[in-house]
């Protein structure tokens, strides 16, 4: 692949990424509990991880995260997303190298991370962990959007043709 | 035939998915079935308690020199202004019952529903 190529697709990726963070913002809740959302973002780098590699996932997370925070966000949700967004992605990219999970499985552990991440930030940043009481009601959502969200993402991956 | 290879592929994915599944579904009804209606709310800020309110008594409270007020009505507590853009602790709603809690991140402000003083308090 060239480097212009290369180039491009990051940037698609990164701004495909960016645009269904917005989409996602802009559904009203289904439920009161802060966090549960469907985690569209983690397609485009879903994407990014199996076809461009890890370095190329990294930088696109990175950037989706500081600019939805700068955008849409505020500093508080920066650090809140960044929190999620590590832990996430380190699982996902350890489970795709050492692991025998399909891209179904990676996106499952990587929305269940992406919550317990963003719980163990805001421990930190509250000082204290009644928090922790919404963990269960995540981590359900989490399994449950990681399979919707792996499925789009494993169909991508197998459909779309990169030379 | 190929959805037999499918399923064997996937079968670590299954695992993966039904055991976080039972886990979280489990831990779930435990929480909502051993759930109690609290007798007082506890507001703190940065994890130092600043306030507690009687769930009984109804009453409108500004917290944190105002940025965010508390209203407490029929023994439900809810938040019905922040001073930040993003409302995410006004749009929580109402809370009742031991455990369940009012985050606002901005303000590092959580209202948390407990037991009243001396009796038995379930979540720590």
């Amino acid at each position: 692949m060239s480097k212009n190529k290369k180039l491009a697709l990051l940037s698609m990726c990164a701004c495909l990424a960016m645009v269904l963070s917005f989409a996602e913002s802009r559904i009203p809740p289904l439920t009161a509990i802060p966090g549960i959302k469907m985690g569209l973002a983690n397609i485009a780098v879903m994407f990014a991880l199996y076809k461009l590699g890890s370095r190329e996932a990294v930088v696109i997370s990175l950037v989706r995260v500081i600019l939805v925070s700068l955008l849409f966000g505020s500093f508080v949700s920066l650090l809140y997303s960044l929190a999620g967004a590590a832990l996430s992605l380190t699982v996902m990219l350890l489970l795709r190298r050492f692991s025998p999970f399909t891209q179904v499985g990676v996106s499952v552990a990587g929305g269940v991370c992406h919550n317990i991440g963003q719980i163990i930030m805001a421990c930190i940043l509250l000082e204290t962990n009644v928090i922790v009481y919404y963990l269960p009601f995540l981590l359900l959502s989490g399994t449950v959007t990681g399979v919707l969200v792996g499925a789009a993402a494993a169909l991508l991956i197998k459909r779309i043709k990169i030379k | 035939m190929s959805e037999k290879r499918n399923v064997k592929k996937l079968r670590y994915d299954i695992l993966l998915i039904a055991v976080l599944l039972v886990i979280s579904a489990v831990w779930v009804m435990i929480t909502v079935f051993s759930r109690t209606e609290g007798g007082k709310v506890e507001v703190e800020i940065e994890g130092a308690l600043v306030a507690s309110y009687s769930l009984e008594e109804n009453g409108e409270y500004p917290l944190n020199g105002g940025t965010n007020i508390l209203v407490i009505e029929d023994g439900a507590a809810y938040l019905t202004y922040a001073n930040c853009p993003d409302k995410v602790c006004v749009n929580r709603g109402k809370i009742r019952y031991n455990g369940q809690s009012i985050i606002c991140l901005p303000n590092k402000l959580t209202v948390t529903v407990r037991a009243k003083d001396g009796g038995a308090d379930i979540v720590q």
